[in-house]
């Protein structure tokens, strides 16, 4: 991947809120990052950090009320659009950025031809006549490898298989010709033979295509098979960031630490219990005053209570979010 | 989806016998004579003759199996020859009232078309109304428009039709003069002028049973959008790049029309049933008053009659709903 390419997303200092009876709850905490033309960003975290909401914030897909994107920019090939129209957004999503949702059992809509839920964006986004659309949704499914394309466009999505569903789902996000792709959790909800499959069509479509991918995922496994960089979220913030090898081999944080330490291995010798992270993550009342993860972490000082941690450099396009160093004395 | 109506119809036909059955003995079981209507000077031979007369000295299975043939068999003869000219009854006995000696499809056949077009127009008026209420309310759930429907819904529900229509008729006929207080039954609609008044004698009763329709559905159109609202097919569309009006008018309302659908389907019989409380109040000369009429003077086959015919609706549009259901959701398929 080009290191020094523009970014086509570059998000800087995004903060969303829900507005809740029993508070503001702050799900995004000042997020920032980038991804580069046709690059692969993972993101990983417990459920609950914020991964789904700060990607949904990027192109208001929040309910609102009772979310709110207080702050920050989202800059989609230089263009901040939190600033532009809600007609304006509309011809972004879906046509510029495409979606891919956790569970494709219901992320279709049930009484709708498969092939008239591809041909929707077709012939809003790119202005396509009926005919047109139709031939495009079939090279789409024919893409996204659904045998007997043609024929299974007037098919109902309850006469597709889980697997295919999320093909479809796939065919739809890609249908304009997106800049980048969110997959948020696009194999959780799949069993592993199918969830292998899908990664397969990802990294295939991926070459033939280019465009950028975000990945949201709680499973290492699989980003470590197909990501180029990877972001750890943790209570709506970044905690830690680097390229994929660098943070297997080297990570910093002790969340992320942790993260790995969870990860079964099939080889060595077999422990009696699984790893876990003890605790819950927190839900954020308050804008972060201190480093959220300090009751959970066992490297914390008192320097963690008083003080939330910035990102801080630690090597080649790594940066981490925490006042720990291993290694140094800590008072 | 043929085999099925097929089956579903042919299943329909034990159904209505039994239910025929039932409703025959049930209201024979009620106390009274067919000669409460008669005054008392007339002699008790006179009377026994009478009731000789009207066959209903006979033993009630008699009844029941005669009844039967002049409903299935007689009364569909005497509408064809009625249509055709022909002669297929025969001039056999048709279902007679006891009350007026007249044949009681006649009767029927009078009074159809008035309860058609007062509680028909108020069905059709309250189901329009009712939609775009809910739809809204939902798609604005706990705005100012929400609470207004909320309330309009409470009140629908539970302030009943004698009460609504009185208070329409004092507002509008005794202070404001707008429209008749009675609906006039001779009244036919010939030139622009008499169609004007039967649309103003017909506003009241049609208003207030279209306030009662309106509450109960808009309150399931509203549960039904909001039930849709949050599916993740929803989230899907908006990722798609689909404004709020094909999200809401195309996706959402498409999935949550299934259960109204039903529903409407279902309350259509209630309209042949007449409103009986309305009809009575605005002096429309429905099937609901005829109904309360021969219960009170006792004519029996007149109320077995009229109870057997909504009961024939009801099944009926049970079979239209569940083939609507089918047609709407590609996931029901019957066969």
């Amino acid at each position: 991947m080009p290191d020094g390419a523009e970014p086509v997303l570059d998000v800087r200092g995004l903060k969303t809120v829900f507005r809740t009876r029993e508070g503001n709850v702050h799900a995004v905490n000042s997020v920032s990052f980038h991804l580069r033309p046709g690059e692969l960003l993972g993101v990983v975290g417990e459920s609950g950090s914020g991964k789904s909401v700060t990607m949904m914030s990027l192109i208001g897909l929040l309910p609102s009320p009772p979310a709110e994107v207080q702050a920050g920019q989202v800059l989609l090939d230089g263009r901040d659009i939190l600033q532009v129209s809600s007609t304006q957004l509309q011809s972004i999503r879906g046509a510029r950025i495409g979606f891919i949702f956790q569970d494709p059992m219901t992320s279709l809509n049930p009484v709708f031809t498969v092939g008239s839920q591809i041909m929707e964006p077709l012939r809003k986004h790119m202005g396509l006549t009926k005919a047109q659309a139709q031939v495009r949704a079939a090279e789409l499914l024919d893409l996204v490898g659904i045998p007997d394309a043609k024929k299974r466009l007037s098919g109902y999505p309850h006469q597709f298989s889980g697997g295919m569903r999320q093909r479809v789902m796939i065919a739809i996000a890609l249908a304009c010709d997106p800049r980048v792709l969110i997959a948020d959790e696009p194999t959780t909800a799949l069993d592993v033979t199918i969830q292998a499959q899908i990664l397969e069509l990802v990294r295939e479509l991926r070459q033939k295509l280019g465009m950028a991918i975000i990945w949201i995922t709680h499973d290492l496994g699989v980003i470590a098979g197909i990501a180029d960089r990877v972001m750890v979220m943790y209570a709506g913030q970044v905690v830690e960031q680097a390229p994929v090898k660098e943070l297997f081999t080297r990570p910093q944080h002790p969340y992320t630490r942790a993260l790995l330490k969870t990860i079964p291995h099939l080889a060595g010798p077999r422990s009696d219990r699984l790893q876990v992270i003890e605790g819950q993550p927190p839900i954020m009342m308050a804008a972060p005053a201190a480093c959220a993860f300090a009751p959970r972490c066992a490297h914390a000082f008192d320097r963690c209570l008083r003080e939330n941690p910035q990102r801080r450099p630690v090597g080649q396009g790594h940066d981490v979010a925490c006042h720990w160093e291993a290694g140094a004395a800590h008072a | 989806m043929l085999t099925f109506t097929l089956r579903r119809l042919l299943l329909a036909i034990p159904t209505l016998l039994f239910i025929s059955l039932v409703i025959f003995l049930l209201v024979d079981l009620a106390p009274g004579s067919p000669m409460s209507e008669i005054p008392l000077t007339v002699p008790p031979e006179v009377r026994q003759k009478m009731i000789e007369a009207m066959g209903a000295d006979q033993p009630v299975l008699v009844r029941y199996v005669l009844w039967l043939r002049q409903f299935f068999w007689v009364e569909p003869a005497t509408l064809i020859d009625g249509w055709f000219g022909t002669s297929l009854a025969g001039g056999e006995q048709r279902i007679l009232s006891w009350q007026t000696r007249s044949p009681v499809f006649t009767m029927i056949g009078q009074r159809i078309p008035q309860t058609i077009t007062v509680v028909g127009t108020a069905y059709l008026l309250g189901v329009m109304i009712a939609l775009p209420i809910g739809i809204y309310s939902a798609y604005r759930q706990y705005s100012l428009f929400d609470q207004a429907g909320t309330l309009f819904a409470m009140i629908g529900f539970s302030v009943p039709t004698f009460f609504t229509g009185t208070l329409l008729i004092i507002v509008f006929s005794v202070w404001l003069g707008w429209f008749p207080t009675k609906y006039d039954t001779t009244l036919s609609v010939t030139d622009w002028n008499s169609f004007v008044q039967q649309i103003r004698q017909m506003a009241l009763p049609v208003l207030t049973l279209a306030l009662a329709n309106a509450a109960a559905i808009s309150r399931y159109m509203r549960s039904s959008m909001l039930d849709n609202m949050g599916q993740d097919y929803v989230r899907t569309a908006r990722a798609k790049g689909m404004s709020e009006r094909t999200v809401v008018l195309k996706h959402v309302l498409r999935n949550s029309l299934i259960p109204v659908v039903t529903v409407i389907a279902l309350g259509i019989p209630a309209i042949f049933g007449g409103a009986i409380i309305t009809e009575n109040l605005f002096g429309v000369n429905g099937i609901g008053a005829a109904l309360i009429l021969a219960i009170h003077a006792n004519d029996l086959p007149t109320v077995q009659t009229l109870a057997f015919i909504f009961a024939v609706l009801i099944v009926v549009f049970n079979l239209i709903a569940d083939i609507l259901y089918g047609l709407l959701d590609p996931r029901i398929r019957y066969d």
